[in-house]
């Protein structure tokens, strides 16, 4: 059984063609979140950031984002090569040792300073015989949409569903079909825009995250799992590892209220409902996801901080969260949160002062 | 906190260049001994946890994506950890909270860089033309150290020597100066005063690994495990007026949470040998005095009067150390898993003698990050 951790805050920017620098994104959002969660900076017993070094174009760009957490003196911190929600998960591993109550997770991204971040991502594939076909996320991706469609469970419609819902721009599920195709059958509203952006998020062990949040979210289950990396030797149409994860952080053991999934594409939130088992009743990504705000390597944290907030805010008692890294869903992280503590007897969160 | 344990451990014959290999074949190379080595297979792993140093050196983006097949990891969870130069230290110690937070049993963790892919000096120096590389960013804190201790300018050949006599013993070890004297470390080209030419680390490719595991695993072992008695991670600002990136804060902070944790008051008396990452010989001397080993301005002290040597009463870095060899992703891990093999007593014919306690230390970025363990042949 896992110690009760809970998130106790979180925090977040969402930005187009920022024209500053991932440590100066990331400062307001680590400093409101840890002065939201009613924690001093210096009772932070363990920090975990997340980015990639090559947004920035630059080896080590991630040395300078320490700057944001003011580590002086020196503080106990890791940093994973990964979206923040690997971040946050390895301060959640940290806390289950016990001998520390309160960690801050945090991830940072700048893309569009990249010419074409397709190319970016390619930089990601297999160096020997994926990369040099130049197929980067956005082929792939368009892969196994295709996949999907031949499957025969959904059509280019329920795709144009997803994108409307998510966008929330006015436009129809027939004005979307009417759009011209970026990478077949992908059209520009089935795809994610470029972001720039920063997220953090303060979790407290045990009776201290009830002292210091009226609502904290509980993180009762959490799990990550990665598929093969060569599309070619697994069925694109099906996430098999977020089906895993989603067993392994207990998503079926309750009724879900809302989702929120890291879907880079439409046709990722269609293979995602499926693989984590989530119902018609399940309200998917009413913070837009990542077709309405996409800033790479904060997208999953984004996600699990969202999940918070409808706990926290909206009165929600069991979120599912979910975040992806590398092309085509090949792994997946899936996090529950809930009202209530995994281990003891449930508290009453009615009438307690915010 | 449940207890943790070495029960495998491997490693590839470091070279300045693994024709025969790619990435994945280097990664596994290393993987599958640590595996044979804990007599498991593939199968029996809960998780992997990769590191290595920034994804430019070898031009590919976050290489766990692609290495999840090499190693293993299809259906089961797979990290990957980056903190400069510390990172195969830093990616152990995430290792072993895996296995200390009980949400895993067994772990096996994966450290690797193959350099000759790429230009390291370039990406040393931020991916920008005209870097001066590690070396010469390094320079003006030795320098710094030399004039505040009134160290003899022997004391960095000695180190460069012993290091790299050292590596005759290891069948691992990349480089292999047979016939190295004192003489030609002296009249080696200075590349960054005061570092001479065979006084800094090569560029190697090559991987480390180890297989951690639960007390339950552990004691079911056939051969004997190493137990983790402490681990520690400490990074810092890198830049700031009144920092002393010569002696940091964040080492001595590093160092005093894991002998805490161990129940070490002197270090020097109660660690049996120490696997440092020592990339410029100078090194040796300033981390004696940052691990505590010895007092401020005395560190060289140690080299000069054999301590630090094979038969010394601190042996350090017997493997032949980062000095010689240098996957610099894995030489965090190296040290890590060398100081775990003396206290099995397998490291073969540069085993010390009756090395029951021993640190693994790894540290990176300007000298920012930190990450320490210490391993013992007795049980916590």
């Amino acid at each position: 059984m896992s110690r009760d951790v809970a998130i106790v805050s979180f925090a977040s920017t969402s930005v187009t063609n920022t024209d500053v620098t991932e440590t100066q994104l990331l400062y307001p959002v680590v400093t409101e979140a840890i002065e939201q969660s009613g924690i001093r900076r210096d009772e932070i017993e363990f920090t975990c950031a997340g980015s990639c070094d090559y947004l920035q174009g630059a080896p080590f760009a991630f040395v300078s984002n320490l700057e944001a957490t003011g580590a002086w003196p020196p503080i106990s911190e890791s940093h994973v090569e990964m979206d923040g929600a690997w971040a946050l998960y390895e301060a959640w591993v940290r806390l289950q040792d016990g001998d520390i109550d309160v960690a801050l997770a945090f991830s940072s991204g700048v893309s569009s300073r990249a010419v074409d971040l397709n190319e970016v991502t390619n930089v990601q594939l297999d160096p020997y015989y994926l990369m040099p076909l130049w197929p980067g996320h956005l082929a792939l991706n368009a892969l196994q949409a295709r996949a999907l469609l031949d499957k025969g469970t959904y059509t280019e419609r329920d795709f144009a569903a997803v994108a409307a819902r998510s966008r929330s721009d006015g436009r129809s599920v027939d004005d979307l079909l009417n759009e011209p195709y970026v990478a077949s059958p992908l059209r520009a509203h089935d795809l994610p825009p470029v972001n720039d952006g920063a997220a953090a998020v303060v979790m407290v062990a045990g009776d201290r995250a009830k002292e210091v949040c009226s609502r904290p979210a509980w993180i009762t289950g959490i799990d990550h799992r990665t598929d093969a990396h060569y599309p070619g030797v697994r069925d694109l149409a099906t996430a098999t590892s977020a089906r895993i994860a989603a067993e392994k952080a207990g998503v079926g053991d309750g009724d879900v209220d809302v989702a929120e999934l890291y879907a880079a594409t439409s046709a990722q939130e269609l293979i995602l409902r499926d693989a984590l088992g989530l119902g018609d009743k399940v309200e998917i990504n009413p913070s837009g996801g990542a077709l309405a705000s996409h800033p790479f390597m904060v997208a999953g944290l984004t996600r699990i901080g969202e999940a918070f907030r409808q706990i926290n805010e909206n009165g929600c008692n069991r979120v599912v969260a979910h975040a992806t890294s590398g092309p085509a869903l090949q792994q997946n992280l899936v996090a529950v949160l809930s009202a209530e503590m995994n281990t003891l007897a449930a508290p009453t969160m009615n009438g307690v002062a915010r | 906190m449940e207890r943790c344990a070495v029960v495998g451990i491997g490693q590839t014959k470091h070279a300045k260049v693994r024709e025969d290999l790619s990435m994945a074949g280097l990664v596994r190379e290393a993987a599958q001994r640590a595996l044979d080595d804990a007599e498991m297979t593939w199968r029996d792993i809960d998780a992997v946890v990769i590191g290595k140093a920034p994804d430019q050196f070898e031009g590919l983006m976050m290489p766990e994506v692609y290495l999840a097949d090499a190693l293993g990891a299809t259906g089961k969870p797979i990290f990957r950890v980056h903190t400069a130069g510390s990172v195969g230290g830093s990616t152990a110690v995430v290792a072993a909270h895996l296995v200390t937070s009980g949400v895993h049993e067994k772990v096996l963790t994966v450290a690797f860089e193959k350099q000759s892919e790429g230009d390291t000096t370039w990406g040393l120096g931020g991916g920008r033309s005209g870097s001066i590389g590690a070396g010469g960013y390094f320079a003006p804190h030795i320098r710094a150290y030399i004039e505040r201790s009134n160290a003899p300018e022997y004391i960095g050949w000695m180190v460069a020597l012993k290091d790299r006599k050292n590596a005759l013993k290891n069948p691992y070890a990349h480089l292999k100066l047979e016939e190295l004297t004192l003489e030609m470390i002296k009249e080696s080209p200075m590349v960054w005063e005061p570092v001479r030419r065979l006084e800094a680390c090569p560029a190697s490719d090559g991987a480390g690994a180890m297989v951690l595991a639960s007390e339950k695993v552990a004691d079911a072992a056939s051969k004997p495990p190493a137990w983790v008695h402490g681990l520690a991670v400490r990074s810092e600002l890198g830049q700031f007026p009144g920092r002393d990136p010569v002696n940091p804060q964040g080492g001595r902070d590093c160092a005093a949470d894991v002998y805490k944790q161990a129940g070490i008051t002197n270090p020097r008396q109660e660690i049996d040998m120490a696997e440092i990452y020592v990339p410029f010989s100078w090194y040796e001397p300033m981390w004696m005095e940052n691990l505590g080993f010895a007092a401020e301005g005395e560190g060289w002290k140690m080299t000069d009067e054999g301590a630090t040597d094979f038969g010394g009463d601190l042996p350090t870095n017997v493997s032949g150390g980062v000095l010689s060899s240098n996957p610099i992703g894995a030489s965090g891990m190296l040290r890590f898993l060398e100081a775990a093999s003396q206290v099995r007593g397998t490291a073969g014919e540069h085993q010390v003698d009756g090395a029951r306690t021993a640190l693994g230390h790894a540290y990176g970025g300007a000298s920012q990050f930190f990450a320490m363990w210490i391993v013992r042949s007795a049980k916590p």
